[in-house]
């Protein structure tokens, strides 16, 4: 946008929360970067969401505390809200607007950018097929991560997600080169405690050199929000696709943030839709979450990793829901698996990898990644109608073929989602263990494996067909619902 | 004619708000401030105009100047559409890219069909003749496949004062020029233009009965498309929907395919662009992009232009149905348009009525969907477009506005069901609750085309799945001891129907896609496998020692064994499964190949359905 020069008014008419409408302007233009100068000398940020003649309409970025409207200085900027950018950046502990919390003095930026980005174009796009290795079992084997991939954890309040954005970011720095690799963190509305215990964890692996974190904290202006992730991804966008480097985003907590935007629109009197939010909830997630992925004939990849606690742990609440439909995939935690000790807590049957299926194979990870996983699933799933049919008739009146599967689903449990925390295993690791699991079911089981990969890998435990026995198709999960 | 009309005198999110001094059309598309900005106009008041802008309205501010097209949002028809990406307002993505790199540019007019190329034209109608809408003027070569035919725009007839010779043409050169009644000489560039928001006439509307081959088993067999009907698929989120909508257009057996990523991911489109050139048409060997024609408003790009895009697509479909093609159209998704419309709505402060959905929401759908159909064009030929609309309803729950009102005005309905897919059971097709209106019209292409026993097999495979169900419920009471060996084996035929014909990879070679003969075959040989072992088990042999001998594992894998052009190998199967049964029948009727005896009494499933 053309640079004008800036322009000053004084005065403000009227405030409500993070709306203030400026009267006697004629010349705002749309999204343009506001400066509201108390007689102190504070300066707050917004930017103008509307703009008439005569009129302007201004969403702030900071609390409104203290403000008095007939002494404010309305500074508008000639450009839109931009926000720092540059390599230095890494290794610092930023606010949610990108300045300096952890005491030092401001980084030089080598530019500004315009935080609320810029759509890319599908036709420049490069399509991610390199998958990355998280050092979990049941993200490598099940949900495998792919570079420029966008994959949330959907949570709940008191599960482990922090920890296991932790586990993520730090082994995948580990399989990465470490000079072109960096992480950039944004808190929206998180504790102190959580901040803190990001902060150890990078720290602990050496990674906060090659990290930035922006932190908005549950008492900072919720407003601020709005901002944060942006600013964030600026960054990230900048240092992946001038500087060619690696981008792991984690975005938490976005619940936090969909609440942020549902009090803006709500203090400007706009229809609610589902649970008071707005209309524009989708667009708005996918303006965060589309800056992800890789660029033809650039190096580098934005990876995003947003996590959200579901509220009631609700799969259908808008966040989640809108999240889902936008992001490719999603990592489920489930809080009976907490309960019964299984860390991570992954519940792999409503997580999906969109991308996996580009990302695996005889290339990339091996030949049979894809038929095992496929089988697990199936097999997971069997164990589900299981457990619900022995509720009813009691575990030891069960089918031997649902026994069978109940075993399976044990040790498919413990041993193969539940992993030591710190503990990463490696691609091979994972596969070797998964088909450890399948052991446990006849051959005759396994009916989405090639059987050149049965033949090489399979290696049935005694007593697998007579437990099949004469109740092979009861039982079944399908259509039960 | 561009000239300025006005001045901006508000500027709200992309609705701007006009004050005019000069004449604007409701429905014309404008420039909009400084950076000329695509915009339209969708209210007009006696001194002012609302407009809403498909672009990004940042920095826009009162004062700046409003320009007039004189034109309606049109979509640009003619050669170079297929293979082509474009924007909601049909822009092509590739010629933004080259001005403004790899992030999109605000105010780049592009034109929509690359006016250097030149295109072979061949005349086809006399010089001086009289002509009618819809008559072929001549033809040109678009694809290797595809003839393009220059037709008469649909409003206009008169006589043929000059036609362009043999040659090379651009799409803007002059290809005829028509005398009308009045005496007008009207000038007709090589591509022309169509309001997007007005449907193409047609001649007749005839009925859909020759069914959509799209080689899924689950839609060909069980919920038939047919060329001219349309079809929604709603589905929560990872349900793959759009899994299965690009399963249609690669393997539809349409002429034309037109994609419309609306709302969407952006690596979906990616996906689509680097797939695309390098699959083959099942039908032709081509490359599949050369009958495609992608239009991508990714989630992230404005929301107003996911608006259009819908309607940029649908008149694209339409245009290639009046020469007499075969179109499909995908529109993935069709619930972030009817949220586009209630944003704009929203913007304008309109009453909602259900959800913040406008009280036309239901209008607006009908309108596109009936934009489907099968029929005579005004040129004579016989066509169709069909419309397979993807919907994302929130939170999986299909009473929400748009699935409701969707579901009132299409003919077919595939259902994904999130705790199929959650079970990778793909596509996730929901048999119970899917149906096809269809079914029936094409069935008579399937007895003709495939095989007679088509509409018998659909209907005791699709009864199996229901006692299934019907016997799961059972299960759940009163536990799996409490079955007869009879209602056992039937959750054993469900089985094979469910993983051995209706689970379908679409990642697998030789599973992704089955001829319609395939098809036909599998599910005969699973429903005879099926019926041999009830025979058996009504003439006292074990169950145990069925489920041994017919071994269902082995039947469960021939979907992925046995390719399209090996045939043989499951009739050969089919056909010694039906001589054991015969065999067991005693009162054999027939030659094996031909068999064609009437359903089973229906006594066997009316007993099982008593007993539970």
């Amino acid at each position: 946008m053309i640079t004008d020069l800036v322009r000053e008014y004084h005065g403000a008419q009227h405030l409500a929360g993070p709306i203030l409408i400026v009267e006697g302007i004629d010349d705002a233009r749309s999204m343009e970067m506001v400066e509201i100068v108390s007689p102190g000398g504070d300066v707050r940020l917004g930017q103008v969401q509307e703009t008439a003649e005569g009129r302007a309409v201004v969403q702030l970025f900071s609390g409104s505390d203290g403000l008095h409207l007939p002494d404010l200085t309305i500074r508008l900027r000639g450009r839109p809200f931009a926000t720092p950018v540059g390599r230095e950046m890494l290794g610092r502990v930023l606010d949610g607007l990108a300045r300096p919390r952890d005491g030092l003095p401001a980084p030089v930026p080598e530019t500004r950018v315009e935080a609320g980005g810029t759509a890319i174009n599908p036709a420049a796009r490069a399509y991610p097929r390199q998958h990355i290795e998280t050092g979990i079992s049941a993200i490598d084997g099940m949900n495998t991560l792919v570079r420029g991939q966008k994959l949330p954890i959907f949570s709940g309040n008191g599960l482990p997600h922090d920890e296991l954005a932790a586990q993520v970011a730090t082994h995948a720095r580990a399989g990465a080169g470490e000079e072109d690799f960096a992480i950039v963190l944004a808190a929206m509305g998180v504790s102190h405690d959580t901040a803190e215990r990001f902060r150890d964890a990078l720290e602990g692996s050496g990674a906060l050199e090659q990290s930035t974190l922006f932190l908005n904290l549950a008492d900072d202006p919720p407003i601020e929000r709005l901002i944060t992730p942006r600013a964030a991804l600026s960054l990230a966008e900048f240092l992946a696709f001038v500087h060619g480097m690696h981008l792991l985003v984690i975005l938490t907590d976005m619940t936090n943030y969909g609440e942020a935007l549902r009090e803006v629109a709500n203090r400007r009197g706009e229809i609610p839709t589902r649970k008071g939010f707005p209309g524009y909830l989708y667009s708005d997630l996918a303006s965060l979450y589309e800056r992800c992925g890789r660029i033809a004939g650039r190096e580098g990849s934005i990876t995003i990793m947003p996590m959200l606690t579901m509220p009631s742990d609700d799969i259908t609440h808008p966040i989640p829901d809108l999240t889902g439909y936008i992001t490719e995939g999603q990592i489920v935690l489930d809080r009976d698996l907490d309960r019964r000790g299984v860390d991570p807590p992954i519940n792999v049957l409503p997580s999906l990898s969109r991308l996996m299926k580009d990302g695996i194979g005889e290339d990339e990870t091996r030949a049979d990644h894809q038929d095992v996983a496929n089988q697990l699933y199936a097999a997971y799933s069997e164990v589900t109608s299981a457990r619900s049919l022995a509720q009813i008739i009691g575990e030891d009146d069960l089918p031997g073929r649902q026994k069978r599967y109940l075993r399976f689903g044990e040790a498919f449990e413990q041993r193969f989602l539940n992993q030591p925390r710190g503990e990463g295993r490696t691609m091979t690791e994972t596969l070797d263990l998964a088909w450890r699991m399948l052991d446990l079911l006849p051959r005759e089981e396994l009916t989405r494996i090639d059987d050149r990969h049965l033949d090489a890998h399979h290696r049935p435990q005694a007593g697998g067909a007579e437990a099949i026995g004469r109740s092979a198709d009861t039982g079944r999960p399908d259509g039960e619902e | 004619m561009s000239e300025d009309v006005g001045i901006i005198v508000r500027v709200s999110g992309f609705v701007v708000e006009a004050r005019l001094d000069g004449d604007l059309s409701i429905s014309e598309r404008v420039w909009v401030g400084e950076p000329r900005l695509a915009g339209e106009v969708i209210a007009l008041r006696s001194d002012g105009a609302t407009i809403q802008v498909y672009e990004d309205t940042q920095g826009l501010r009162p004062g700046e100047p409003i320009v007039g097209s004189g034109q309606p949002l049109s979509a640009v028809l003619g050669p170079g559409l297929l293979g082509n990406l474009f924007d909601g307002i049909q822009r092509p993505l590739d010629a933004l890219k080259a001005s403004s790199g790899d992030f999109i540019g605000r105010g780049i007019e592009t034109p929509s069909l690359d006016p250097e190329r030149r295109w072979t034209f061949v005349p086809r109608a006399d010089q001086g003749a009289a002509v009618v809408a819809g008559q072929l003027l001549g033809v040109v070569q678009e694809t290797e496949l595809l003839e393009h035919r220059i037709l008469v725009p649909p409003d206009l007839g008169g006589r043929l004062a000059w036609l362009a010779g043999e040659g090379e043409l651009g799409v803007e050169d002059r290809v005829a020029v028509i005398e009308t009644a009045g005496g007008d000489e009207v000038p007709l560039p090589l591509a022309q233009r169509w309001h997007v928001r007005r449907p193409r006439p047609v001649g007749a509307r005839l009925r859909p009965d020759v069914p959509l081959i799209t080689g899924q088993r689950a839609i060909d067999t069980f919920f038939p498309l047919a060329k001219g009907g349309n079809a929604a698929i709603p589905g929560g989120f990872g349900t793959g929907k759009t899994v299965l909508q690009h399963s249609l257009a690669r393997w539809s057996d349409a002429d034309v395919v037109v994609y419309i990523g609306c709302g969407e991911r952006g690596n979906e489109m990616t996906e689509v662009l680097e797939e695309f050139p390098e699959l083959t048409d099942p039908w032709t060997g081509r490359p599949l992009m050369e009958r495609t024609v992608l239009i991508a408003n990714t989630s992230n790009m404005p929301v107003s232009a996911r608006e259009a895009s819908i309607y940029t697509g649908i008149t694209i479909a339409e245009y290639y149905r009046d020469q007499g093609h075969d179109v499909a159209l995908m529109a993935d998704s069709t619930s972030r348009w009817a949220q586009a419309l209630r944003e704009i709505a929203g913007r304008l402060g309109e009453m909602p009525v259900e959800e913040g959905y406008p009280a036309y929401l239901a209008a607006r759908l009908a309108a596109f969907y009936e934009r489907a159909g099968r029929v005579r064009t005004l040129g004579g030929d016989e066509s169709s477009v069909t419309v397979i609309g993807a919907v994302s309803p929130p939170g999986g729950d299909f009473s929400e506005p748009v699935t409701r009102h969707t579901q009132r005005f299409v003919q077919g309905w595939l259902a994904l069901d999130a705790d199929l897919a959650h079970r990778r059971h793909y596509p996730a097709i929901d048999w119970l609750g899917s149906y096809a209106l269809q079914a029936d019209a094409v069935a008579s292409w399937w007895t003709d085309e495939v095989g007679p026993r088509w509409p018998e097999n659909r209907r005791r495979a699709l009864d199996l799945l229901q006692e299934e169900s019907g016997l799961q419920d059972l299960v759940q009471l009163v536990g799996p001891d409490a079955l007869s060996d009879e209602q056992r084996w039937t959750l054993s035929g469900a089985r094979l129907v469910r993983e051995g014909f209706l689970q379908q990879n679409a990642l697998h070679p030789v599973d992704a896609y089955a001829v319609p003969e395939r098809q036909a075959l599998l599910l005969d040989l699973l429903l005879t496998a099926h019926r041999l072992g009830r025979r058996r088990l009504e003439a006292g042999d074990p169950l145990d020692e069925i489920q041994r001998e017919l071994d269902l594992s082995t039947l469960i894998q021939l979907r992925q064994e046995v390719p399209n052009d090996a045939l043989d190998r499951l009739r050969e199967r089919r056909d010694a499964l039906r001589t054991e049964l015969d065999g067991l029948d005693g009162e054999s009727d027939g030659a094996a190949g031909d068999h064609d005896e009437p359903d089973e009494p229906k006594e066997d499933t009316r007993e099982e359905e008593e007993g539970a």
